[in-house]
């Protein structure tokens, strides 16, 4: 009896789009943080708007309660900018919080419900100690069967990692070059919380040496940095240090509104023409460990709704948590056959200036990844890039008119993919 | 006599305090689920029966894990001592994650997935919640 359902009831474009600066700030909230997401949001809509035409606001957070000791944040977030009383929805998918909230926004629009709505997503991880913060991520997991072992997330990326490396030949040497790609990009984004590449963190190290007098490393390229047990130490093998996405706090905000007001709000509006979801088993008890099964079904969906194919994607913001996992993306998504993504990485077909650019904000890995609001920060990269406005970091030679991205919960619980047109 | 217990996690973990490693089999379609499931989300049957695993497996998929959860830690984990979890594919057909043991987890690039493994039940300790250790031979 299942109907064949995958269009939207009507347009839906993206008007405006901000994030805070990511990072770590002792001295701030969630609050504060999304407060500073929203202004920045604010400032992007070419026409203006008013809060108060905002009519529901759907917010991505994976558990404050846990980190932060609160729980029901939506309407707090709703106060702290003035839309009280708005509904105010909050929106848990672990690392895919975010990417849910917009869908849960894009279906809002679409239905004809709202046609003014805010998509956002906040999180404050820097409170815990990183043991705890190992916790409260490990929670996303199956509690039963897959954390009370002692796998922790970074854990099990790295036994997709093994089991990926087993299959397909790739060495811990390709995960590194995933994460090289990501902090050069991210070197060129002022909002990352890692602004700089890992040569430049490499040379900060061995400079910081000569001042102490202490032996000088002999590391000339960044792989020979990576490869360094004690400048990149293991999390979880093959996963180092440098494989990993970083504890962080951030919050980003996006404007979507009904297709026919757009022009009212925004001189470059941004169409949302895709969006997929779908869900897996825990890892394992899928057939596959190599691939994420609920990207393949969310990226279906996304493509169908959308009239496209993987090959016309001209960037893409994917979830890069662990390098493992944007080989995974890639493949997932169609963009490389599987087996293939870790060749077109080492081949630089994924970076920046490549031919199918991936990550040019920094990813996940040099970005940061503050879990409820990564979804949306993609979107926030996607508008810059699509408006040509992502100043030193803009894709160089290409119009970009489609443009994907990939937010995964946990090792795949969830996906959501959405996929974004510039007529 | 394992008939008599539900089929849930609970059943499974007392099962476990017993020596048995126990999945759920759909009587209809016969797919067999570790953990076990209470309904066949093959067919949709709900007439579910255990059955015992005989514990028999190989790697297939691993992580050595030097920065680990604070209940691991409590075991006296960390950095320097670390510890090897894996996901092991049993002779059945379903997989399931466990700690291994019996490897060097100091070196994990000699490592292979595909390394032969066996349940082991080790004394749990009273209040501690359990979980299922294999080890290589």
């Amino acid at each position: 009896m299942s109907r064949k359902a995958g269009k939207l009831g009507r347009g839906v474009a993206l008007v405006g789009a901000g994030m805070s600066k990511f990072g770590s700030f002792a001295d701030k909230t969630t609050r504060d943080l999304f407060v500073e997401a929203y202004s920045a949001m604010v400032k992007t809509v070419d026409k203006g708007m008013e809060t108060r035409d905002i009519q529901s606001i759907y917010v991505g957070n994976f558990s404050s309660d846990l980190f932060e000791g609160q729980g029901h944040i939506a309407p707090i977030m709703a106060d702290w900018i003035g839309l009280v009383p708005k509904p105010a929805t909050r929106v848990e998918a672990a690392c895919a919080s975010g990417g849910l909230a917009l869908r849960q926004a894009v279906i809002a629009v679409a239905s004809g419900l709202y046609d003014i709505v805010l998509a956002s997503g906040t999180e404050k991880m820097t409170n815990l100690p990183t043991e705890r913060v190992t916790d409260t991520l490990a929670s996303a997991s199956d509690i039963l069967y897959e954390a009370c072992c002692g796998f922790t997330f970074p854990g099990l990326y790295a036994a997709i990692a093994s089991a990926y490396m087993d299959k397909y030949g790739a060495t811990p040497e390709d995960f590194m070059r995933v994460g090289i790609k990501n902090h050069r990009n991210g070197a060129l984004n002022p909002k990352a919380q890692f602004n700089s590449s890992i040569r430049d963190i490499m040379n900060a190290r061995i400079e910081k040496a000569k001042q102490k007098g202490q032996p000088v490393p002999n590391w000339k390229e960044e792989l020979d940095f990576l490869r360094d047990p004690q400048a990149n130490p293991i999390v979880a093998w093959p996963m180092r240090l440098f494989d990993c996405s970083p504890i962080t706090d951030g919050a980003a905000c996006l404007l979507l509104v009904a297709e026919d007001l757009a022009q009212n709000f925004s001189s470059k509006p941004i169409y949302i023409i895709g969006s997929g979801h779908g869900s897996d088993h825990a890892l394992h008890e899928r057939e596959e460990l190599t691939s994420i099964n609920s990207a393949r079904v969310a990226a279906q969906e996304a493509y169908a709704m959308a009239g496209v194919k993987p090959q016309d994607i001209q960037i893409a913001e994917v979830h890069d948590c662990f390098t493992i996992a944007e080989l995974v993306a890639s493949e997932d998504l169609g963009f490389f056959k599987p087996g293939e993504g870790y060749k077109a990485t080492r081949e630089g077909v994924t970076a920046r200036d490549g031919a199918k650019p991936i990550n040019t904000s920094g990813g996940l890995k040099a970005k940061g990844h503050p879990v409820g609001a990564s979804g949306i920060g993609q979107v926030v990269e996607i508008w810059h890039q699509m408006r040509a406005e992502a100043g030193q970091r803009q894709v160089p030679g290409k119009d970009i008119r489609l443009a994907l991205t990939h937010n995964v919960g946990a090792t795949g619980g969830t996906c959501v993919v959405h996929i974004f047109n510039r007529r | 006599m394992t008939g008599e217990k539900e089929v849930n996690s609970n059943s499974f973990y007392q099962f476990l305090g017993e020596k048995k490693l126990m999945a759920s089999r759909c009587k209809k379609c016969h797919a067999l689920y570790l953990p076990p499931h209470p309904i066949c989300i093959k067919c949709y049957g709900s007439d579910m029966e255990w059955v015992q695993m005989k514990g028999d497996g190989k790697l297939a998929a691993f992580t050595v894990i030097a920065v680990g959860p604070t209940c691991v830690v409590a075991e006296g984990y960390d950095r320097n001592n670390p510890y090897l979890v894996g996901i092991v594919k049993l002779d059945e057909g379903p997989k399931i994650c466990g700690r291994i043991q019996g490897i060097d987890a100091r070196s994990p690039e000699k490592i292979k997935v595909g390394t032969p493994v066996k349940i082991e039940f080790p004394e749990q300790t009273a209040g501690k919640r359990s979980y299922l250790v294999f080890k290589a031979h």
